[in-house]
């Protein structure tokens, strides 16, 4: 399936009734988000994060490889993320769709180039040794906001996401294994998380948009904010012009958001570290 | 009504006495024989082709007309195979000089004349603009071939109700729920007809519409129906009544 079909006209007609009496299809608010859940794996690095039904996997893996030599301090994060059919079927594995395009931009933008890992503690011996991370983002089922939910579980992964510790005794590297000496977190600078709003003519805009008021809207903005308010990226693909005071509401709005979001994350956290013994001595 | 559970390939028990058995959905004959077992080889069954469950389901009968006794799978699947005589809602995609295409959610698209309406003649025929939601009857079902669908019932040339459906609103849910919102004896539908007056057209690829009179009480039958669906909300009476209250608020 190359294209999707296009929702019947009565479904729009519905919508647009719905939300100028400020209804969604699932009884929400325009700007309350779906429950968020986090599902911890086994592994260290292994969260599931479920939005209604969006779900998205994320996992984190390290290796030790040789830094660039133009930065002999900097180790790797690289992001991972394929949409394959298992989301939906209009997504093809091995072609990239102009949504994955976008979310992988953004996803690069907002974990990546924000600086949320501080990179330079990834490095073991300069110019030799740092630590290469992964961050491989599975995307299992799309009912809208894909984006969202993978930045979410990204940053769930990366938290919770502990490397071996390391020795270096001159020139040698040693790697204790996890049983041996209790493994270190990540150096996380912030957590950036993404908020996306979907805009309709003549209407205010709603947060979290599901499949079909995505398919259906004029346009949507997507921000990255920290917990510290600070907007990392805003990105307006198209759609609908807004102005200033537009734009200036729905950061007001992101910014409480996002501080709770963070607050749920560190707490989702705190709940599966108490039930796993990593500390061993 | 027995309740054997059946995998695909599995050979179905099927009583041996001497009443006409109807085959329904999920059973059919297997083109490879029997494999019976070495005590019973002496039975009849080894020339006969074997039959066999072709999805997962509970094995479920009904006696029919004339001491016949029916069976047919009754399973859980998301992706609609259209069958003849299924009461289906679709979606216009298309339109040609002398019908349209119409998507079912089935693998294939159908298609739909533009002469299979009530009164439709020549000169005076329906005009459907794309996008618009039709409820219809599967007239024409083959493996490997386009189905076709028709909203009229071809013996009586009267609508019965199918055709264009203005307003309200399409959810999607499991086959199952819609074959059992179908069933008279499911209690969702009366329960949920005694507080909110409602228009409901159940398709059996797995759509559902409906129309009631606010937005709100539309919003609350999608959330109910979604949630029987789901499992978040049990489909008995109590249930129901309680879940209508916490939504209309």
């Amino acid at each position: 399936m190359v294209r999707e079909i296009e929702p019947p006209s009565v479904q729009k007609e519905f919508l647009l009734a719905a939300l100028a009496e400020s209804r969604r299809l699932d009884g929400r608010l325009p700007l309350e988000m779906r429950k968020v859940d986090y599902i911890f794996g086994e592994e260290l690095g292994c969260v599931e994060c479920r939005l209604g039904k969006t779900a998205v996997l994320a996992q984190v893996t390290a290796t030790i490889a040789k830094p660039r030599d133009d930065r002999p301090y900097e180790g790797f994060l690289l992001i991972n993320s394929e949409i394959g059919p298992m989301a939906s079927s209009v997504y093809e594995s091995g072609r990239a769709s102009d949504d994955e395009v976008m979310i992988t931009r953004l996803l690069e933008k907002s974990i990546r180039r924000t600086e949320a890992v501080d990179r330079e503690a990834l490095c073991i011996i300069a110019g030799e040794k740092v630590w290469h991370l992964r961050l491989t983002l599975h995307f299992l089922s799309d009912s809208g906001n894909l984006l969202d939910c993978a930045a979410m579980a990204g940053m769930a992964a990366l938290r919770h996401f502990r490397k071996p510790e390391v020795e270096v005794i001159g020139d040698e590297v040693i790697i204790h294994s996890p049983d041996e000496r209790a493994p270190v977190p990540l150096a996380i600078h912030h957590t950036p998380l993404c908020l996306t709003f979907a805009y309709y003519e003549n209407l205010q805009p709603i947060l979290d948009p599901i499949h079909l008021e995505a398919t259906l809207c004029a346009g949507t903005l997507t921000l990255t904010l920290n917990a510290q308010r600070e907007i990392c990226v805003l990105s307006k693909a198209g759609g609908t012009p807004l102005a200033a005071d537009e734009i200036m509401g729905v950061v007001r709005v992101g910014v409480e958001r996002v501080r709770e979001m963070v607050k749920h994350l560190e707490e989702e956290l705190e709940k599966d570290k108490s039930t796993r013994v990593v500390e061993v001595r | 009504m027995s309740s054997t559970l059946v995998l695909p390939g599995e050979a179905i028990p099927l009583p041996s006495s001497s009443k006409s058995i109807i085959l329904g959905p999920g059973i059919a004959a297997s083109s490879s024989r029997t494999r019976t077992s070495p005590s019973d080889d002496a039975s009849s069954s080894s020339s006969t082709p074997a039959i066999i469950a072709t999805r997962l389901g509970v094995l479920s009968s009904a006696k029919g007309k004339e001491k016949s006794e029916q069976f047919w799978v009754e399973g859980n699947s998301k992706r609609y195979i259209p069958a003849q005589k299924d009461m289906v809602l679709g979606t216009i995609i298309a339109r040609h000089a002398e019908g349209y295409r119409v998507d079912l959610g089935s693998a294939q698209m159908a298609s739909l004349e533009a002469l299979a309406f009530e009164g439709a003649t020549k000169r005076s025929k329906p005009n459907l603009k794309v996008g618009t939601l039709v409820y219809a009857r599967v007239s024409l079902a083959n493996r490997d071939m386009e189905p076709e669908v028709e909203c009229f019932d071809p013996n009586t040339g009267k609508a019965e109700g199918f055709g264009e459906l203005k307003g309200g609103l399409m959810i999607t849910c499991s086959l199952q729920l819609c074959r059992q919102l179908l069933t008279p004896k499911f209690p969702l539908l009366p329960t949920l007809a005694a507080s909110i007056p409602f228009e409901i057209a159940v398709g059996l690829n797995g759509r559902v519409w409906f129309k009631a009179g606010t937005v709100s009480e539309t919003v609350t039958l999608k959330r109910i129906v979604e949630g029987v669906d789901n499992g978040d909300i049990g489909a008995e009476k109590g249930d129901v009544e309680q879940a209508i209250k916490d939504f209309l608020a």
